[in-house]
């Protein structure tokens, strides 16, 4: 098949599988099973879709004009290809094992709650396959709206102000701040395509580029960059697959994402570079990832605390484009992928607990790693991966942010990182040690618990397996992504 | 004076106006405000009927001889008609106006027993206090 | 000229812009005559339709620039009356009479549930009186007929309003508010164009442009152009003139709000741009400093309408203070004055209105089962009403100004218009303005899906008559959120010839033009 009925098709299954959600809401296997196909399959032609291409990028397809100089249209380069393959096919993980946590804990809604599901990932595909900044601005909307119902799934007076946090910070943001950036680059460039370069080069200069930059950076709330990062602990109210994939991997990778391409094909890194405009992002990612950390560290909530430390982790990417050297952005682009594994992990580990133990409090957590080998041991992994110590996959994209954080003479920044990892060891590890080595002052807590269903265990054993074999592979990835620095072509 | 005197028209439309706006304003009884919104519309259409007055003019008729053939005579001034027959739309419109206030009137009267505006208002605020007592205060409600 | 020789050459085509008139003015009177209340919608509808008809068949003729001058009686302006389609009304003839087209469907059961029945004959005559009203004022190229209009339509809206009574007295010292306000609004207009006249002499607008470039400012035409303004300002519900809009809205019946709301206030801000654009010249308006206070009135309205509506507890009153806030968007685009800014006050008068008529009629439909507007009564409908509910949240996300709907192109322009003044902190507030619009919004879709639904209300979706019409406008507040071949680009062929100015006396009627 060729590459842009690929696309479509990408975008048409998940699309379809909501469709079927929602016709089939009273068949639960017929409905489940198909949503299985189609996630299937979604991952299958995003593959058919890197098997066709490579790295390469296509010529952009043209779906239709909006207005004149304004379309939606598609096209496939590198980044956009790694969050494809990351989002739908972390997806089939995810979908066994929202369908182990759904059943075995009793949730209402699951037609609404699957159909919405695939609707964010029909979303997510469209942003990363986006050839131009209106597309990936349409996608981006709709990945919010669709994903409020989720949030606010169960219906509880906490759950609805969790969900309105959510969908203010989110909606609040994009359409202030992102889409005044966005006319604003259309005024100024008269196209919002991406374009290897950027776009901006010499139609902006002075002060004005820092402001854009910054319209672009606050706006893009999905990034969770501070002060926009409240969603994100609010978000934690929803079901944990809804945690596990959207919050870390589909809706905060489309924020990160989106910066990215922003910094490489709106501004240009060379252009960005040349006028120092991301130097102030630069600072205020790193202070994003250290305050974040900290905070991470007073969390007692499991969910919370992983959430605070996601934030931490997403201005690690915003720093790598902030730096505005070749190994920065590389080494985003590759965190978009080592995290999103890392940290879905340690999700659907939250998940699991919650499922056998319903307990959502590290220190009521004692000893539950010896009932509960299994997820621990993933855990531990993931939380490695996080950390980025080797033989994990985290351990590459921040030794190319280190890498580029020197290119870019900010040696400051390496200490910055250092700085994090200690802080992640801080607060991922006791929680580990905790489920091992601690034990219930009673101990009764651990009588009668078991390991959680397969269908729930099997998921973040896979991805943290998943964590190591990237380890390995990490080569590939940077040499994949190695267009978008604009170097080899 | 001769500024006065030579725009006596203007000056007495001007008064009638605000004669006709200030009714409309400052009384309370229903049936005032249209009588003062009726000042307010004839002031207009004076104004207008006298801005079509040439002077020196005539009624802007012209003879027919016996044929029925129209005599025109270039020596004769002719005032300007055009305003007349817009204000006898206007007026037509006025009337209208009139008599759907008055109606309105009539109806207000049997729904709230006044035609005092203030009385109405006070029924109103006490009307829209209920609902809000029932269904929530503005932001203190449910939703 | 000859007229006599023109007239062996008029087809039924060129007559089009009086058939547009003509049919719903005729209906009006058939319709009490006839004094059947079956026939009384059947009529309606046909009428509305024809006339839909006909502006779709005017809006064809002139999408790509140009104007049809038709002559009345076949007496030619200036003496006689002139009706003058360009493409800024033909878009907003389609608007009007395809909004009523689709509302008259939806008025029926509503109009059944909201009205007594020995009332429906009359009230669809004056339905009819009022097309004719609006379509009139914004056809014409009489300054004097643009008065006569908009009497025939307030007259018949205040009517139309007071028919909420059966279900609110409230309706009647609202409709009563609304005819004073109204009278004096209309009044001012006319003593502007009394003055206007006084200094050219002619009421054809496009002779009296040209006589006011002849004749250069003074102040009788400065006099004048206030007066307009204001008195336009009035009907529009510029802010702060406004005061009749929220009572008025709120408690008309349902489908006559879904039809003034997408409508009347249109057809005024249209009469304002016509003056200030084709009647005086552009340059006069900036000497004037018109667009400063209108600017800054309408950066007033957008904040504080959209303030007040987010502590609103009852859907309709919320929607009306909404209109306030997005009428204050289109005079933004007015003072923005320049290409975009005028792009952007005609698309969104297109846009909001059909945005603005999906909503009104999915109150209506809520109406129907629940019997009030309030958040509390209204709550969990969404769940026993899917469709109804949908098309709210669709609505909802257009008067935002969420890509994929029609409201954002709008907002587009606008933003763009702003950058292209170089006024960055304008766009920026345009934005957070539309933040309210996110609390608002959110609020009532937060009521109608996060709640356990009313149990006096009855749990059935609206009845296919009601759905239809809704789905039509909520589907057209995607359709136009991705195609803007229609409006966007009839929108920009319309702010050009506005912004060229006049274009002068026709000096060769339509059956010359092709």
């Amino acid at each position: 098949m060729d590459t842009n009925t690929l696309i479509f098709l990408a975008m048409l299954l998940p699309t379809l599988a909501m469709f079927g959600n929602m016709g089939f809401h009273n068949k639960p296997d017929l409905r489940d099973g198909f949503t299985f196909i189609c996630a299937v399959l979604t991952f299958t032609s995003v593959v058919a879709i890197l098997s066709n291409v490579g790295n390469a990028t296509t010529e952009e397809i043209s779906l239709f004009e909006v207005f004149p100089g304004l379309d939606i249209a598609f096209n496939v380069e590198p980044l956009g290809l790694l969050f494809a393959l990351v989002a739908s096919g972390l997806w089939i993980v995810t979908h066994v094992y929202g369908l182990g946590y759904m059943r075995s804990n009793n949730e209402s809604h699951h037609a609404r709650f699957f159909a919405c599901f695939s609707g964010a990932i029909a979303s997510a595909i469209g942003i990363a396959f986006a050839a131009n900044m209106f597309t990936l601005f349409l996608f981006y909307e709709i990945l919010t709206i669709s994903t409020y119902p989720l949030v606010a799934h169960k219906g509880t007076p906490e759950a609805i102000r969790g969900a309105r946090i959510y969908l203010g910070v989110l909606i609040g943001s994009s359409i202030a701040l992102q889409l005044t950036a966005v006319i604003w680059t259309y005024t100024l460039a008269g196209t919002l395509d991406f374009t290897q370069g950027g776009i901006l080069e010499g139609k902006v200069s002075g002060v004005l580029v820092p402001i854009l930059l910054g319209l672009y950076a606050f706006g893009i709330g999905k990034a969770a960059l501070m002060p926009f990062h409240k969603w994100l602990p609010a978000a934690m109210v929803a079901p944990t697959p809804v945690s596990a994939l959207l919050h870390a991997v589909a809706v905060v990778k489309a924020g990160v994402f989106t910066m990215l391409k922003v910094g490489i094909y709106i501004f240009g890194i060379d252009f960005l570079a040349e006028t120092g405009a991301s130097e102030w992002l630069m600072w205020l990612a790193a202070y994003s990832i250290i305050a974040a950390s900290v905070i991470a560290m007073q969390q007692d909530n499991l969910k919370k605390r992983l959430a605070y430390s996601t934030v931490s982790q997403l201005s690690y990417i915003t720093l790598g484009m902030a730096l505005a050297t070749q190994m920065g952005v590389l080494g985003g682009g590759m965190h978009i992928a080592m995290h999103a594994v890392g940290k879905i992990t340690l999700f659907m580990c939250a998940g699991a607990i919650y499922v056998a133990t319903h307990k959502t409090e590290i220190s009521q957590m004692q000893g539950l790693g010896r009932v509960m080998p299994i997820t621990f041991a993933a855990f531990l992994i993931g939380a490695l991966s996080i950390i980025g110590l080797p033989p994990l996959g985290g351990s590459w994209s921040k030794w190319l942010l280190m890498v580029g954080a020197a290119d870019a003479g900010h040696q400051i920044m390496i200490g910055v990182l250092m700085l994090s990892s200690l802080l992640n060891v801080a607060y991922l590890l006791p929680i580990v040690g905790r489920g091992f080595f601690l034990k219930d002052a009673t101990n009764n807590a651990v009588v009668g618990i078991r390991e959680a269903p397969l269908l729930v265990w099997l998921p973040p054993a896979l991805t943290a397996v998943g964590c190591v074999i990237m380890f390995f592979y990490a080569g590939h990835i940077q040499a994949f992504l190695m267009p978008i620095t604009g170097v080899v072509r | 004076m001769e500024f006065i005197l030579g725009h006596l028209n203007y000056w007495f439309v001007i008064v009638l106006m605000m004669t006709g706006l200030y009714i409309v304003i400052s009384r309370g009884n229903l049936v005032k405000k249209i009588v003062g919104l009726n000042v307010f519309q004839v002031s207009v259409f004076m104004l207008y009927i006298s801005i079509g007055k040439v002077t020196g003019g005539t009624a802007p008729i012209f003879p027919t001889d016996l044929q029925g053939k129209i005599q025109i005579d270039p020596t004769i001034v002719y005032s300007n008609p055009l305003p007349h027959v817009l204000i006898l739309t206007a007026i037509v419109v006025g009337i209208a106006t009139t008599s759907l206030g008055l109606a309105l009137i009539v109806r207000i009267r049997e729904e709230y027993n006044t035609i005092e505006e203030q009385d109405i208002l006070d029924q109103d605020a006490a009307t829209a206090h209920a609902e809000n007592l029932a269904h929530g205060d503005a932001m203190g409600g449910r939703a | 000229m000859s007229s006599e020789a023109q007239h062996v050459a008029l087809s039924l085509q060129d007559h089009l812009p009086v058939l547009q008139v003509l049919i719903p003015f005729l209906a009006g009177p058939l319709i009490v005559l006839l004094g059947s209340r079956t026939l009384a919608w059947p009529v309606a509808f046909i009428a509305s339709f024809a006339a839909f008809v006909c502006s779709g068949l005017l809006l064809s003729q002139v999408m790509n620039g140009g104007f049809i001058s038709y002559h009345i009686g076949g007496w030619a302006p200036p003496l006689g009356i002139e009706y003058r389609v360009d493409a800024a009304n033909a878009l907003v003839l389609l608007l009007i009479s395809g909004i009523s087209t689709v509302v008259l469907p939806f008025a029926k059961p509503s109009v059944a549930d909201e009205i007594p029945q020995r009332h429906h004959t009359l009230f669809y005559a004056t339905f009819m009186l009022c097309l004719t009203g609006l379509l009139g004022v914004v056809i014409t190229g009489d300054a004097f007929n643009v008065f006569v209009f908009l009497e025939i339509s307030s007259l018949s809206t205040y009517v139309l309003v007071a028919k909420g009574a059966s279900k609110d007295r409230r309706a009647l010292s609202a409709a009563y508010d609304y005819l004073i306000m109204g009278t004096i609004g209309a009044t001012f207009f006319v003593i502007g164009l009394g003055l206007l006249y006084m200094a050219t002499g002619t009421l054809n607008m496009a002779d009296m442009a040209d006589r006011i470039a002849a004749l250069g400012t003074n102040r009788t035409v400065q006099a004048g152009f206030a007066f307009i303004i204001i008195g336009m300002g009035l009907k529009a519900a510029m802010f702060p003139l406004h005061h009749w809009l929220p009572n008025a809205y709120n408690y008309a019946p349902s489908a006559v709000t879904a039809f003034l709301a997408a409508t009347a206030t249109k057809a005024a801000i249209y009469v304002m741009l016509r003056f200030m654009f084709s009647v005086f010249q552009p340059d006069f308006v900036l000497d004037m400093g018109a667009t400063w206070i209108i600017g800054l009135l309408a950066v007033i309205a957008m904040f504080v309408a959209s303030f007040i509506a987010v502590f609103q507890n009852n859907f309709k009153r919320m929607l009306a203070y909404s209109s306030i806030a997005q009428i204050g968007y289109m005079l933004l685009g007015i003072s923005m004055f320049n290409l975009n800014g005028l792009t952007a006050t005609m698309v969104h008068l297109f846009n909001h209105g059909i945005t603005k008529a999906a909503l009104f009629m999915a109150v209506g439909a809520l109406v129907l089962r629940t019997g009030t507007t309030f958040y509390d009564r209204i709550a969990g409908m969404g769940r026993v009403m899917p469709f109804t509910g949908a098309a709210v949240v669709v609505g909802g996300l257009s008067l935002i100004g969420v890509p994929g709907t029609a409201g954002f192109i709008s907002k587009w322009v606008l933003v763009q218009a702003a950058f292209d003044n170089g006024w960055w902190w304008m766009a920026l507030a345009i934005m957070a303005s539309s933040l309210l619009a996110v609390i608002y919004v959110w609020r009532i879709v937060e009521a109608l899906y996060l709640h356990a639904p009313n149990p006096e209300a009855e749990h059935q979706e609206a009845p296919l008559m009601m759905l239809g019409p809704i789905w039509i406008m909520a589907g057209a507040c995607v359709w136009f959120g991705f195609d803007t071949e229609l409006t966007l680009g009839t929108a920009r062929t319309a702010a050009e010839a506005l912004l060229a100015g006049s274009a002068g006396m026709a000096e060769i009627p339509t059956a010359a033009m092709h």
